[in-house]
């Protein structure tokens, strides 16, 4: 099925709720927001690309690995950011003294929050997007394809 | 004896939960930890301490960071879970 107007309204909300996405992510530490909401907006984006794309081409869909890797690269960065800590000699998830905490306020400023906060949105919107996968078209056929 | 196991362990956690909750204080308690100035440095220090100047960004991501892994992994358990029930039962899931 190839629904014009969708696809039309998609090519504009895509990547315009993409791009508020990463200014929530990137601002979490500086204006209200942050992982958590960052990503489950970047998640909806992905949600509303399935929903334009999943029945006109197989081209477009999104892979379960995607979304499977987001989810863990999320996780990955989060724990590698606090074992830096470690690394450092200091406690697990330290931020004063092992990250540049820059001059607070500017973008590039609060040092492991700004990594942390990437982390939780890249997780979040892979959760987001994952339950959405499975639940529409997860699950395993008797006979072992899916 | 899957269903016995089952229901130990979760009695089990159900129980370590209750020891929680009743170690916890009152509900407006001012002995209570949360009252004794961590407010205050939180407020005052925040950004001079993480460089944030989102005070929630800061006690969530610095001061709890770890409380913050454990929430992340809510919602990979919830990933696991909502897998497992679709996939569950079939072999070459």
């Amino acid at each position: 099925m190839h629904d014009m107007i969708l696809e039309m309204l998609g090519r504009i909300l895509i990547p315009a709720t993409q791009l508020f996405g990463a200014y929530i992510l990137f601002h979490g530490h500086l204006s209200p927001g942050g992982g958590f909401s960052g990503g489950t907006i970047i998640g909806a984006s992905f949600i509303f690309y399935s929903l334009v794309y999943r029945f006109s081409d197989k081209k477009h869909r999104l892979k379960h690995e995607t979304s499977l890797w987001f989810e863990v690269g999320g996780a990955l960065i989060y724990v590698g950011s606090g074992l830096v800590g470690i690394l450092f000699g200091r406690h697990f998830l330290t931020n004063q003294g092992v990250f540049p905490i820059g001059e607070p306020g500017r973008l590039w400023s609060s040092g492991m929050i700004l990594l942390v906060t990437l982390g939780i949105g890249a997780k979040v919107a892979g959760t987001v997007f994952k339950l959405f996968q499975e639940l529409l078209e997860g699950g395993a056929e008797p006979d072992g394809h899916h | 004896m899957r269903k016995t196991l089952t229901i130990v362990i979760l009695l089990g956690l159900l129980t370590l939960l209750f020891l929680m909750v009743v170690e916890m204080p009152l509900y407006g308690d001012p002995e209570a930890p949360a009252h004794q100035g961590i407010m205050q440095k939180y407020l005052a220090d925040s950004a001079r301490d993480t460089g944030a100047i989102n005070t929630i960004a800061a006690i969530i991501i610095d001061y709890r960071a770890y409380d913050t892994l454990g929430e992340a992994t809510v919602l990979f358990v919830a990933v696991i879970a909502v897998t497992a029930a679709l996939y569950g039962g079939y072999e070459h899931a």
